[in-house]
């Protein structure tokens, strides 16, 4: 058994939280527990997902309110320390609008919702989120075929940050085809040390090859390795 | 008591592809002469406070701290004084 002990935090809005609880929990056989948006500790929680939906109905910007929330200021401190953090979509928002991550997620170039399975390079294979993609069993080798689902997903950063995300190896995932105007065709991204992952696409919704890909699986499986 | 008026816009160098949008469809209404169209948020909200001072920097640091997204966004707002 690993050491991992997931929680999936729940805001209202929140609607990909039990798509990650059911791949942790029934398909990885995890130890996984919800986390509610008031709760002011994670507990004994050491791999937080922060998950896709619309939290507090993304009022006035996606994930402007659900970073004030209580459980909010423990997965800070609990990132501060070195602790795993994964923003999924609406997550990804949040960990931006908390600084976590560098930049910010606009409305989509399009103007349109996008929801549809999209191809990812897989850029840096050197990360605790990444290491079990060698390949195999993947729909398309070397790449990770999984959907997206938003609005704004559009991200952007100033050049200096684009720069350093580059240098440093921080952008983790590039869209093949692009479907929402990100620059530098991004679509995940991690912080300097390398313990907090943001991506727009669903790796949870992506993780049994009966719904299509099962190439997000490798992801919480790169996490569970990574804990030891 | 004051009221602060805010705006908060997306930056100048960020494409507003929203307000591009609108303006597309103002300019297929005939109306040639239109450009720049930008889309934003208005925010009002009140300050219990009898500084117009004070009313400036509170209401500078709310839009700090979540009205605005400096990443994307510029704000400006004015403060009048009301009653009551």
């Amino acid at each position: 058994m690993s050491k991992a002990k997931f929680g999936v935090v729940v805001f209202p809005g929140s609607n990909c939280d039990h798509d990650a609880y059911n791949t942790l929990k029934h398909i990885l056989n995890q130890d996984t527990e919800f986390l509610w948006h008031k709760d002011s500790s994670i507990g004994n929680r050491n791999v937080i997902i922060v998950p896709g939906g619309f939290s507090y109905g993304d009022y006035l910007r996606c994930g402007a309110i659900a970073r004030f929330s209580p459980i909010m200021k423990d997965v800070v401190r609990h990132a501060s320390n070195g602790g795993v953090v994964i923003g999924i979509c609406n997550g990804f928002q949040i960990l931006c609008e908390s600084g976590l991550l560098p930049g910010a997620l606009l409305r989509n170039a399009s103007l349109k919702f996008v929801c549809k399975n999209v191809t990812l390079n897989i850029v840096n294979k050197n990360t605790i989120f990444t290491s079990a993609y060698n390949g195999n069993g993947m729909v398309k080798p070397g790449k990770m075929v999984v959907p997206v689902a938003h609005g704004d997903g559009n991200y952007i950063c100033d050049e200096d940050t684009l720069k350093s995300l580059n240098d440093n190896g921080q952008v983790v995932f590039r869209y093949e085809h692009n479907p929402n105007g990100a620059i530098d065709n991004i679509a995940g991204i991690i912080n300097k040390t390398g313990n907090v992952l943001g991506m727009m696409p669903h790796p949870e919704r992506a993780s049994e090859e009966i719904v299509g890909s099962g190439d997000g699986r490798y992801l919480f499986e790169s996490v569970i390795n990574s804990v030891n | 008591m004051y009221s602060a008026k805010i705006k908060v816009t997306l930056r100048k160098s960020i494409l507003d592809p929203q307000g591009k949008a609108v303006e597309h469809s103002i300019q297929s209404l005939g109306f040639n002469n239109i450009l720049d169209t930008r889309i934003g948020k208005y925010i009002e909200l009140k300050i219990d406070t009898k500084s117009d001072e004070e009313a400036r920097l509170v209401t500078d640091e709310v839009c700090r701290k979540l009205l605005a997204n400096q990443v994307m966004e510029d704000y400006e707002f004015e403060v009048v004084s009301v009653n009551g």
